[in-house]
């Protein structure tokens, strides 16, 4: 992983000082709340229905051990014992107050971790794939590109005052585990005779006017991607709409442009700055790439005797076959840990559990842990011979729930319990949807399938590009929830089909259930998993028995 | 269906006044003194748009102490006093609805 | 309102002018559309020259009379409404304006040095109190990871010119 030096130390603590400042003169009335606000969002600071929030960024999802443990203490000594993972690969703590961030923050920044830019009108921490540099399927590892985005991108003077945020992923494997299409730019590491580039795609969404991204180049070297980039936030910044908070979203100039006449605009801009300072040459890069240190891996052959024998267990043979992924090196593995226990909030973690995970990660996982979009956490390189003891230890701290990929590994938004923008709770329906498919063989069975949900319209559970999505709406003070059927967040991205009118609280984990029947009966073979189902069939037989017996 | 932040201010039955404590974000009421509570059961009530905008305007003038002032519908108790009515301010004031820490181990 | 120019408060030598106001003697801001209605005249006047450009023209507009202004003046009608960054960094990198670039309308300390590092020289800023903290606000940070015009090193620069001294 990326190693700070010096330099970046130094900057953290000028912006923890900077912060404390401000904190100071907000505190003291010399700073109004406009004028707060945004100074405190580009910090991660937000002010939620009980509390402060403080989303902490984890750069592109990389953990180092020391990291995790820092988290833990701030989760202890701020806030109430626990965090909660984000979609973007952050952590949020729902506790704390402000008058207690500064020193927050300064613990934070001591391991190089911080909140800057994880909200506010600014670019946003750069997300990517959770197994990056462990991937089988991956090209080259994309958290390079991803920190010469992050340096780029911090504070940028230009860029700090958007009409609205601005969301950056990138990918470098076949199968795309950071949702590029969803993001206001998607890049896509490619390969073309022999060269590293990138598939820009721009003016993809969520929340309340979804919209996939549309490629505007198909191949950008390398070298030029800082450019680019700076092509098209310039665009952006000064052709963003700013007179609608609800229409500044790039994806908005770029549908009310045509991507077409969007990427002219940029195209030009970009050569009238490809030759200059942001031209990344092989100097450039390689500084970066070589602040980043990754564990040696010993030569190890594939399916060793402990794994072979662990494996006639029942119990591990099913969390193996669904949280264990391949690794690129012979030997190993990439293990997700589960944070969607049977009856948990989605992607809470208790700060114990942080502690206790850390530790795992030092004895088995040469001390990194990622954070993944689905809100789970992985370790990214682990010896195979080592999970089945890896696994009894993760069982023991309640994060090994055979579900990562199936119908209870749900994506969910914190929603009304914890969220001011919020009309509808989502963790409860969550809780219930993982009691009501608690037995782990039927839902192996039931096989992949990602249930994503929102308590409002600006759909932090992303479930639009759920296999089933659910949207929380509040009707005369009571909960209901809209289902939209066959989104997908990877390379296909495609945005779910609402199935017809919202349904009350109480019966919409009954409908969920009578949704994964009809496919269970519909289904061609156990290997049709649910959303190929859907594709086939449509949304009109899941419709008709979603809404059957009321 | 928005939140109450974002919502043109329409006054129908009793409302209190509600904002976020400045130093810690508490969720504190405003009292008929115009000073601020962190009990609902002593805000003061007002049934009219007037006098809802009336103490919006004492609310918003006191930014260095409690921010994010809006009006809450509130229901009255046989004394009275605020309660809460919708799912939002019952969360508001008892706290989430979920038990927060993950759950315990499971058996392997 | 006060003026403050590489580092320190000064009495603006500028009027700025409305559209139907007559000319002063001295140097002159004017809106947009006057300059570029009456450019001969104005620049006849051989007296120094401003013009107060809106965030939402293009500044490849001014160009051609650039080596003829004295000052620019950019607005931020909202703090939040980040558009004359861009603008600035256009003026002074894509088309070489060395005269002075002002900030006006909502411009507050915790702005300055995003200002100062997008190419402005002058702040007119909107709170009197802020007067006092220009330098302290330029000043906040050493370290800077974006190149752009205002010839303030990057942390890469400066990584690379330390690991030269150790070879």
């Amino acid at each position: 992983m990326y190693v700070h030096d010096a330099f970046d130390r130094t900057f953290l603590q000028e912006r923890v000082a900077e912060f404390r400042d401000q904190v100071a003169r907000r505190l003291s009335g010399a700073l109004t709340e406009e004028e707060f606000k945004p100074l405190r969002l580009m910090n991660g600071v937000y002010l939620q229905l009980h509390a402060y929030m403080l989303r902490v960024c984890i750069p592109y999802g990389t953990l180092n051990s020391t990291q995790l443990k820092a988290l833990a203490r701030v989760a202890r000594r701020y806030d109430r014992g626990y965090g909660h993972f984000t979609t973007r690969q952050n952590i949020q703590f729902n506790w704390i107050k402000l008058a207690e961030l500064p020193d927050a923050m300064a613990e934070l920044a001591e391991v190089g971790i911080h909140g800057i830019q994880t909200s506010g009108n600014c670019i946003r921490n750069t997300t990517t794939d959770a197994f990056a540099g462990a991937a089988r399927d991956e090209i080259e590892d994309p958290r390079l590109y991803a920190e010469v985005i992050r340096q780029w991108s911090t504070l940028h003077p230009e860029f700090t005052y958007l009409p609205r945020k601005f969301k950056i992923a990138i990918t470098a494997a076949k199968h795309d585990r950071a949702a590029t299409r969803v993001h206001d730019v998607g890049l896509r590491l490619r390969q073309r005779d022999g060269h590293t580039g990138f598939e820009v795609m721009v003016g993809g969404g969520l929340g309340r006017t979804p919209f996939i991204g549309q490629t505007i180049r198909d191949f950008l070297p390398k070298e030029d991607l800082l450019s680019y980039l700076e092509a098209i936030l310039r665009t952006y910044n000064l052709g963003g709409r700013r007179d609608n908070i609800y229409k500044a979203r790039v994806k908005i100039q770029v549908h009310e442009m045509g991507p077409e006449a969007f990427a002219e605009k940029v195209e030009a801009e970009w050569q009238a700055i490809r030759d200059g300072a942001l031209r990344l040459d092989e100097t450039a890069i390689s500084a970066i790439a070589d602040r980043f240190v990754n564990p040696d891996l010993p030569p190890l052959a594939d399916h060793p005797p402990e794994l072979t024998a662990a494996l006639a267990e029942p119990a591990f043979a099913r969390w193996h076959a669904n949280s264990v992924a391949p690794h690129k090196a012979a030997g190993h593995a990439i293990v997700t840990l589960s944070l969607k226990p049977v009856g948990g909030p989605p992607g809470d973690c208790t700060a114990d559990q942080m502690d206790a995970i850390a530790d795992l990660a030092d004895r088995y996982a040469y001390g990194e842990i990622r954070v993944a979009h689905e809100q789970n956490l992985v370790f990214p390189h682990v010896r195979q011979k080592d999970l089945p003891a890896l696994w009894k230890a993760l069982d023991a701290i309640g994060v090994a729930t055979p579900n990562v990929g199936l119908v209870t590994d749900i994506i969910s938004c914190p929603g009304l319990d914890y969220c001011s923008l919020a009309n509808t709770r989502s963790i409860p329906i969550a809780q219930k949807l993982t009691e009501r498919f608690a037995d782990d063989a039927r839902i192996a069975d039931i096989g992949r399938l990602h249930v994503n949900i929102s308590g409002c319209i600006n759909a932090c559970g992303h479930h639009h590009i759920g296999h089933i999505g659910i949207l929380g709406v509040e009707k005369k003070d009571e909960e209901f929830f809209q289902i939209t059927l066959g989104g997908k967040g990877n390379s296909k991205a495609r945005l779910g089909e609402l199935i017809g009118p919202a349904i009350p609280e109480s019966e919409i984990v009954d409908a969920v259930e009578r949704l994964v029947e009809t496919y269970l009966e519909l289904r061609t073979s156990p290997q049709e998993t649910f959303i190929a189902a859907v594709e086939r069939l449509g949304i009109e037989p899941f419709k008709e028995r979603a809404y059957a017996p009321r | 269906m928005t939140s109450p932040l974002q919502r043109k201010l329409k006054i129908a039955g009793p409302t209190a006044i509600t904002a976020n404590r400045l130093a810690d974000g508490v969720v504190v009421w405003l009292t008929a003194g115009g000073g601020w509570s962190l009990s609902i059961g002593e805000a003061t009530v007002a049934t009219t748009a007037e006098e809802v905008q009336r103490l919006l305007a004492i609310a918003q003038s006191d930014e260095n102490t409690a921010v994010g002032a809006y009006a809450a519908r509130v229901a009255l108790t046989p004394e009275g006093h605020a309660i809460p009515v919708n799912l939002r301010e019952r969360i508001r004031v008892g706290g989430p609805t979920i038990t927060p820490a993950a759950s315990p181990a499971r058996a392997a | 309102m006060p003026l403050v120019k590489s580092g320190t408060i000064i009495a603006d030598p500028f009027t700025a002018v409305a559209d139907d106001a007559p000319l002063p003697d001295g140097p002159t801001i004017v809106s947009a559309a006057r300059l570029l209605a009456n450019k001969e005249a104005l620049f006849a006047r051989n007296v120094a020259l401003g013009v107060a450009w809106p965030n939402n023209r293009d500044v490849a507009e001014l160009e051609p009379l650039l080596p003829r202004l004295a000052l620019v003046a950019l607005a931020f009608p909202k703090f939040r409404d980040g558009r004359a960054f861009s603008q600035a960094r256009l003026l002074r990198e894509r088309y070489g304006f060395t005269g002075e670039l002002r900030a006006t309308g909502n411009v507050l300390r915790d702005q300055l040095l995003m200002m100062a590092r997008a190419g402005f020289d002058a702040f007119e800023l909107e709170k009197a109190a802020d007067a006092g903290t220009v330098h302290r606000a330029l000043t906040s940070y050493s370290i800077f990871y974006q190149p752009t015009g205002d010839g303030r090193r990057t942390a890469a620069e400066t990584r690379r010119a330390a690991k030269g001294r150790l070879a």
